[in-house]
This record gives structure tokens, sequence and C-alpha cells, in this order.
């Protein structure tokens, strides 16, 4: 995986550089943006539902403890095994030794961003272990050795050439790229994966707490073949994946589903209130829930960042973000990209060396907060993390110097007033044209792109008080 | 009524008559105008940078100008938006401030918010023949709210023909010091918006926010395309001299 190796500003270039990632970026945001639109349109009082599923998520955040609690007991008097993870390595662990125990060879997966957070297939991979991606995306991407650049739609930076080009070598010969020829071949491999698939793992977009169900959206139909056909079955789900009942995931389905993709509906929807029971047809015989704490706990109890939790992962942040816009998830550096991705990495990882430039991709425009299902204040948490990162001295001391200047000068009107006027005296060496241009750092940030104009021979405040000292 | 404006850092050093234009129109109105001494800025851009202790003081020393001020108006949705949305939090813990805080907020409006729903003035009266287009500004519009205002003004400008702009809801990529903490990024953003500025045939592009006006028509300049850029406020002074 390359891109982890590049610096951020590496990235950003390479990003802004890739002319056909921006134009599919821009057109796949475009269509899932519209769709969204019409599908939250056509209730009539959108407002309303943003207000019952931000109140449900608050609710469920809120007493967390006491739904999770309710989800293991429900699972475990199923005969369900839950195993609590603290961390991406113990979760890792967990179901190493899971994979191990039952000398599976074969392991299908279907979409678990968790997964990619706790970068689960290298893992086991490492253990000789074929992990086979059964969504098309996360099968393209698995292939190319990439991260996701879209929580929903996670190869949406490949062309169907690169798609076919990428497919050949398994196929042993040369695809044609028409979406026809790609998606037979995917669903021909998939069928003998599906039967040979010793282990499921799945990911959980809802945990239903009373009834210790786990409900999954997908639209592809992977998801179910994942979850019936291999006799063990692995769901890895974040901690704070919960509804309380099936009334709320009403909800929160009608929420996920028309942000997401603009549907009423994802195709599949498949409620699994695991293991198999003896009348059962089909489905695992052996269940086990990994729950992922991963310093969600931590957020929990921090007051400023809470509502990070409430998201449901709807990716519809994405489809708004102007900054996504331009440069495709790739260029965060981080699993989770996008608005959210910039709020949550941080919070999760705890590295500011690494991730402390994701809360600055963002212009603070609020298209996120304005997108956001659950009415979380997607960009306000941004200037939170900046703060937190300031207050926690990780920004460069040039930059705390200015804003020392800034603070000094703009609490004092008359010296302001005195130093602008000193400023335009000595723009000179640096106006062409009546504009400034050039100059040092981080005025050249602004004139390598653009004109800046002049600081006029007299601030405002000094005009008005001439004004009225001439009458 | 005696109103107070808010010169705004931006606009008194580099766009000085856009607000002393603010100023005309307001007494042009009937109204006593008074800029109070020692007013600088909001704080904003320290306070988007993480800096909130300073931009705390910047924002007391805001809040003490307009102190005894009736009403306060601003030729900027983000400055008015940052007093809004982010003084309640800035002083949460300092009851004192707080209060004056929220004595400000509920007198403060930017300008076509004040005209329009406050005045209830949508006709100035202007004239201007021109094609031009409008970019709804990110905080004048998600945070403060206001849509219908600049353009119920722009509608009654006679000879004024207003195009519509392309994805005019994206940002342009000023974002105050994401302009240049993020100068890539912040390019290929505004290249975008200069893109669906040019696509709109509009002679005039017009805004409520000099800091997205300036980022626009920099890069417009840069790339050899000018268009001419206006605040609302300079085209209805113009439209109103004749």
């Amino acid at each position: 995986m390359t891109m982890y190796n590049l610096t951020t500003d590496q990235r950003v270039d390479e990003a802004l550089a890739n002319n056909f990632l921006r134009q599919a970026t821009r057109r796949a945001t475009d269509r899932l943006r519209n769709n969204k639109y019409k599908a939250s349109e056509e209730l009539g009082n959108w407002e309303q539902w943003r207000s019952a599923g931000e109140s449900i998520r608050k609710h469920v955040i809120s007493n967390l403890d006491f739904y999770l609690n309710q989800l293991i007991e429900q699972m475990e008097q199923r005969g369900v095994h839950v195993h609590l993870a603290k961390t991406p390595a113990d979760a890792v662990g967990i179901v190493r030794n899971i994979v191990r125990e039952h000398d599976a060879k074969n392991v299908l997966k279907s979409k678990s961003m968790i997964s990619e957070e706790i970068h689960l297939n290298h893992a086991l991979e490492e253990d000789g272990v074929a992990v086979v991606e059964t969504d098309l995306g996360e099968y393209i991407i698995q292939i190319a050795g990439e991260p996701p650049s879209h929580i929903i739609v996670p190869a949406m930076h490949k062309t169907r050439q690169q798609v076919a080009d990428l497919f050949e070598p398994i196929a042993g010969y040369a695809l044609s790229s028409d979406t026809p020829t790609l998606t037979r071949f995917v669903r021909i491999q998939m069928r003998e994966q599906f039967l040979r698939g010793d282990i499921g793992i799945t990911g959980c977009n809802f945990a239903v707490a009373d009834t210790g169900s786990i409900v999954m959206v997908t639209n592809e139909g992977n998801g179910r073949m994942v979850s019936t056909l291999p006799r063990v079955q692995i769901t890895l789900m974040g901690m704070e994946r919960i509804v309380p009942s099936f009334r709320e995931l009403d909800v929160m389905l009608n929420l996920l589903a028309r942000s997401a993709t603009g549907q009423r509906l994802s195709s599949y929807t498949t409620i699994l209130t695991p293991p198999k029971k003896t009348a059962d047809s089909d489905g695992p015989e052996e269940y086990h829930l990994v729950i992922l704490d991963h310093n969600r706990s931590e957020i929990l109890g921090d007051k400023l960042f809470r509502t990070a939790l409430n998201c449901i992962r709807c990716g519809a942040c994405f489809n708004v973000c102007p900054v996504y816009r331009q440069l495709g998830g790739h260029a965060y550096g981080s699993v989770y990209s996008g608005p959210i991705g910039s709020v949550i990495t941080p919070l999760l990882e705890k590295d500011w060396k690494k991730w402390g430039h994701l809360p600055y991709f963002s212009s603070l425009c609020g298209a996120c907060s304005e997108a956001c299902p659950v009415r979380i204040p997607l960009h306000d948490l941004l200037v939170k993390l900046r703060m937190r990162k300031t207050q926690s001295g990780h920004t460069p001391q040039v930059e705390q110097q200015i804003f020392k200047a800034y603070r000094y000068f703009f609490t004092r009107e008359k010296t302001l007033r005195r130093a602008l006027r000193l400023g335009a005296h000595l723009q000179w060496p640096f106006v062409r044209n009546h504009r400034i241009s050039g100059g040092p750092p981080p005025l050249s940030n602004w004139t390598k792109s653009r004109t800046l104009p002049m600081v006029a021979p007299k601030p405002f405040m000094q005009v008005w008080a001439d004004l009225n000292n001439k009458r | 009524m005696k109103v107070s404006l808010f010169a705004t850092c931006l606009t008194n050093a580099f766009y000085p008559e856009v607000d002393l234009t603010m100023a005309k129109i307001l007494k042009h109105l009937g109204h006593t105008i008074d800029v109070p001494e020692g007013q600088v800025c909001c704080g904003q851009i320290a306070f988007n940078s993480g800096y909130v202790d300073d931009a705390r003081e910047v924002a007391r020393t805001l809040i003490n100008s307009f102190e005894r001020s009736e009403v306060v108006v601003g030729p900027s949705g983000s400055c008015i938006a940052m007093i809004h949305h982010y003084y309640p939090t800035l002083f949460e813990n300092e009851p004192v401030y707080l209060k004056k805080a929220e004595d400000l907020i509920n007198k403060s409006y930017e300008f076509t918010q004040f005209i329009v729903d406050v005045l209830k003035k949508p006709d100035l009266g202007a004239h201007y023949s021109a094609k031009a287009t409008y970019h709804p500004s990110c905080h004048a519009t998600r945070l403060l709210g206001i849509g219908e205002a600049p353009l119920k003004l722009l509608q009654n400008v006679k000879g004024l023909e207003l195009v519509p702009l392309p994805e005019a809801q994206l940002c342009c990529g000023f974002g105050g010091t994401f302009s240049v903490k993020m100068p890539k990024i912040s390019e290929a953003m505004v290249a975008e918006k200069a893109e669906h500025v040019l696509e709109s045939g509009a002679d005039i592009l017009l805004g409520l926010d000099m800091g997205c006006l300036m980022n626009i028509s920099g890069y417009l300049e840069k790339i050899n395309k000018p268009v001419k850029t206006m605040h609302i406020i300079q085209l209805l002074g113009e439209g109103m001299k004749s």
C-alpha cells in the first residue's frame, strides 16, 4: 500500500494531478448527492426524520453501557460467542484464533469498515489464509492492494478498464471492459469462493439490542451468501453501532439508505438473529460477535467529541464535501476519509504526528454538517480538533507566533490603524499592476495562485475618523 | 434608528469603500451611523485555526466596542456567523461575557439581512445594467440561514439580469486561513468555482463576503480571465447614485 509511505503533501499532489480520479469523484459524488436529495425530499419532512435520527443516536450513545449489556446478554443466551476487543490488535487476535481453531483456509468477507480499521486482511494473509472480499468494490481494491477511497463506494476511483486490467491475471486472459463482462467474471469467481468458504466475516450496520440481532445493508446479496454458507461466522462491529429495538431500526434504516445511495431501502437488508436454530435450513452453527472499542470509550467520555459516535457511516458528508470532491479518499491517508474520517481518525488513532493534518482538510464550509442525517456538527468538530491540537502544543511555532501577533494587533484598533498605514507603504516592493504578488510564505501560499489587493492607503476606521473630523 | 457599523478586519484593511458605501446606504435610508472605535475583528481567524484563547481576547474587544450600540450591521455573513454561531461556545465558561455575547447576537445582522428582514426595504431603487451571477457564501447560507435576502435586493435592481451560478452551493475554497494553510486544495477548489463563474456567462460576480470574492477574483485575475467582482453593497451603492 504505497500511499501509506507518502507524506500528506505528496498524497495531495498525487490526487490533484490525477484528473481521472477527480472527474470520477466529481461524477460519483454528484450522483450520490442528487439521489440523496431526491430520496430525502420525497419524505416531505426530512428535517423531522433527521431530528428523530439525532435523538435516537444521542439516546443510544448516552446509554451505551445499558444497550451493550442487553445486546451481549441476548446474544450469549442463544449461544453466540461475544468477544470484546479493546484495541485493533485485540480484535485481530480474536479473529486469528477463531480461524486457527477451525483450521480454516478460506475466509469470505462481506463489506466491513471495522475490518479495514483493524487491517484484518493483511494479518490473516500472513497466517496463510485466503481472504476473499465478496463485495465488488472491496474485491477490486483488495486486488489492487489499496484502501477504500469512499466508505460506501470503495472502488469509486477505478475505471472499468483499470478493473479489467486488475482482473486479467486472475482470469488468465484479457477481459473486455464492459460492465456485464466484468460483473459476470466476478460472479463466477464468487460462486466458487462461496462454496469453498470455511468462515464468513461480515460487518454490522446496526445491532438491535433487545432482540440481539445483527443488521446488514448491502446491494449485491453477497452479505447473505457470506452469512449463510460457511458453518462459522464472525461479525465485526464498532461498539457504538446499536439501536435499542426494531422501532428505532426503522428510522435508522430509512436515514441510512436514503442518505447513502438515495435508495428507499438498500437491495438487501439482512437481519440475523444468530446462531442457526435447529429448524433453520441454513445459517452458521457457530457465531462470533467481535465488538471493537479502539478508543471509542474515550470518545464517549469526551463531551467535546461524543457526537462523533452518532455517525451511521452513510457517507453523505463525503458527497457534499468540496475538499473530498477535489481529492478523493486516498489523499487523506486514513481508512476513513471525507469529513467524518477527518473527525474520527485523530480521535481513534490518537496520533497527532500521523493524523494531525486531517482536521485541516476542510474549508469549514459546513456542507457536511448540513448533509448529516443525524445532525453531527462535523465542521464544528473539526474546529474543536484544531483547538485540541493547538492546546496540546502540536502546531508549528511560527503559527503560534503569528497568532500571538494577531492577538496583539487585533485587540488594539489604534495600533492596528498605524500598522496598516505602515503596511500600505511597505507593500510597494510586492506590488505589480495594483496587486500584491510574490512575497514570503505564508503570503506566497496565497499569491502563487491568486492576486491579492493592495492594503488600502487608509483603513476604513481612519477614513471614517477623518470624515467626522472635517464636519 | 442609530446603526453601528461593524467594519470587519478584511474590508477595513483592503476594501474600505465597501464599509463606506454601507454607511452611505444606511444613511440614505434615514439612519444615524456610528462606527464605534476599538472594534477590529470577530476573532474567526484564530478561532478556526484552533487558537481559542487568542480568539477570545479579540472577541472580547469586539463585544466591548459594541456594548452601547442599539443595532450592529456588518458587510459579511462569515463575521456575523462567527458571532452568532461560535460566541456562545467561546464564552460558555464566562457568564459575564456570555451575557454580553448574547446581547451582541441579538442585535447584530449581516447587511442584506438587516435591509430586507429588519428594515423591510428590499427595493432600494437602484439601477444597474449588467448580467450578473451571485455566489451564496457558505457561512451566510449555512450558519446564518440567509437565503432570500440578497436575492430580493438584487431582483429589485432595475436593469440587472441575474443568471444562475452552476453548483453555487460549492465552497470557493477561501476558508480564511485554509487558503494559506492548505493552498493546493484551496486552489483546486477556487479553480472549480472560477470554472462555474465563467460558465454562467455573467459579466459581474456578486457576493456578500469580501473574503470569498477576494479569493475568486484573485484566481480569475491570475488566470487572466478577469470577471468584475463586486460586493452587493458596491453594486447597490453604484446603482443608487443614478
